[in-house]
C-alpha cells in the first residue's frame, strides 16, 4: 500500500507511523528531513519549498512502486511539505514497514536518495544577505 | 505554434512568470526547445542543467511537442 502527499500543512509524524504499521510488520523505518540552521557555514533564516505537484506525485509514485517491487515491504508513505519552513521544521517524511528491519532500512534509504534526484520539488535558502535556489548553479 | 511553459524554482525568475507563452515551430523537439529557450533566456545557460517535462513526465531530447501538451521547465531539483 502506498500513501503519497504534498501539502502546505505541517506533517504529522505520529499519524504517518500509525498508517504505515501493519500486524505483519516487525519494523518501521522512518526518514524525517529537517531544516538545518546553516549551509556551508552560513546562517540560514528559513527555506521555501515549491513543487510541480502533479508531476511530483507521479515521480513519488514511481519511487513507491519500485520500492514495493524491489524489497519485501508492506507499506510505504512519502509526504512532502511546501511553502515556508523555519529551522527545525519538517519538509519530508518517509515511512516504510516490513516484516524484518533490513528491507525497511534499505528501502527507506533508496526512497529518500531517489526523491532527492528525481522529484520536481525545489528549495530556496534564505540568508540574511540574499536567497539561493539550492543546486541551481554549479 | 505558441506553447505555454510552466516554470519552477529559479526558472520562474528567469522566464519572468510561472506560466509563459513561447513561440515554436509546429514539430519542435525537446532538444530544439531547450536551445530556443537558452537563446531567448541566456540566464538559463548559467544553470547546472535543466530538463523539460511534457505532460508530467521527463522528456528525452527527441520527444516531439504537440499542441495541447503541458510543457514544464525543470531546473535541478532539490526536494527533501
Amino acid at each position: 500500500m502506498i500513501d503519497l502527499k504534498i501539502s502546505a500543512e505541517p506533517l504529522n509524524i505520529l499519524s504517518c507511523i500509525d498508517w504505515v504499521m501493519t500486524p505483519q510488520s516487525g519494523g518501521i523505518d522512518v526518514f524525517i528531513g529537517t531544516v538545518r540552521d546553516a549551509t556551508k557555514g552560513k546562517r540560514v533564516i528559513r527555506l521555501e519549498f515549491e513543487a510541480y505537484e502533479p508531476m511530483a506525485l507521479n515521480e513519488m509514485k514511481k519511487i513507491a512502486e519500485t520500492v514495493l517491487d524491489k524489497w519485501p515491504v508492506h507499506k510505504i508513505l512519502i509526504h512532502h511539505r511546501t511553502g515556508t519552513l523555519n529551522i527545525g521544521e519538517i519538509p519530508v517524511l518517509i515511512a516504510i514497514s516490513a516484516a524484518h528491519r533490513a528491507a525497511a532500512f534499505d528501502a527507506c534509504r533508496y526512497a529518500i536518495d531517489t526523491l532527492k534526484q528525481t522529484v520536481p520539488i525545489w528549495k530556496k535558502e534564505v540568508f540574511e544577505d540574499g536567497e539561493v535556489w539550492v543546486a541551481a548553479h554549479p | 505554434m505558441t506553447i505555454n511553459i510552466l516554470a519552477f524554482g529559479i526558472t520562474k525568475e528567469i522566464l519572468g512568470g510561472a506560466s509563459v507563452g513561447f513561440q515554436v515551430g509546429d514539430e519542435v523537439t525537446v532538444e530544439l526547445l531547450q536551445a530556443s529557450l537558452e537563446q531567448q533566456y541566456p540566464r538559463l545557460q548559467e544553470l547546472t542543467s535543466f530538463m523539460i517535462a511534457v505532460n508530467g513526465t521527463y522528456a528525452t531530447s527527441g520527444t516531439v511537442i504537440k499542441p495541447g501538451d503541458e510543457v514544464a521547465i525543470i531546473p535541478p531539483v532539490s526536494g527533501g
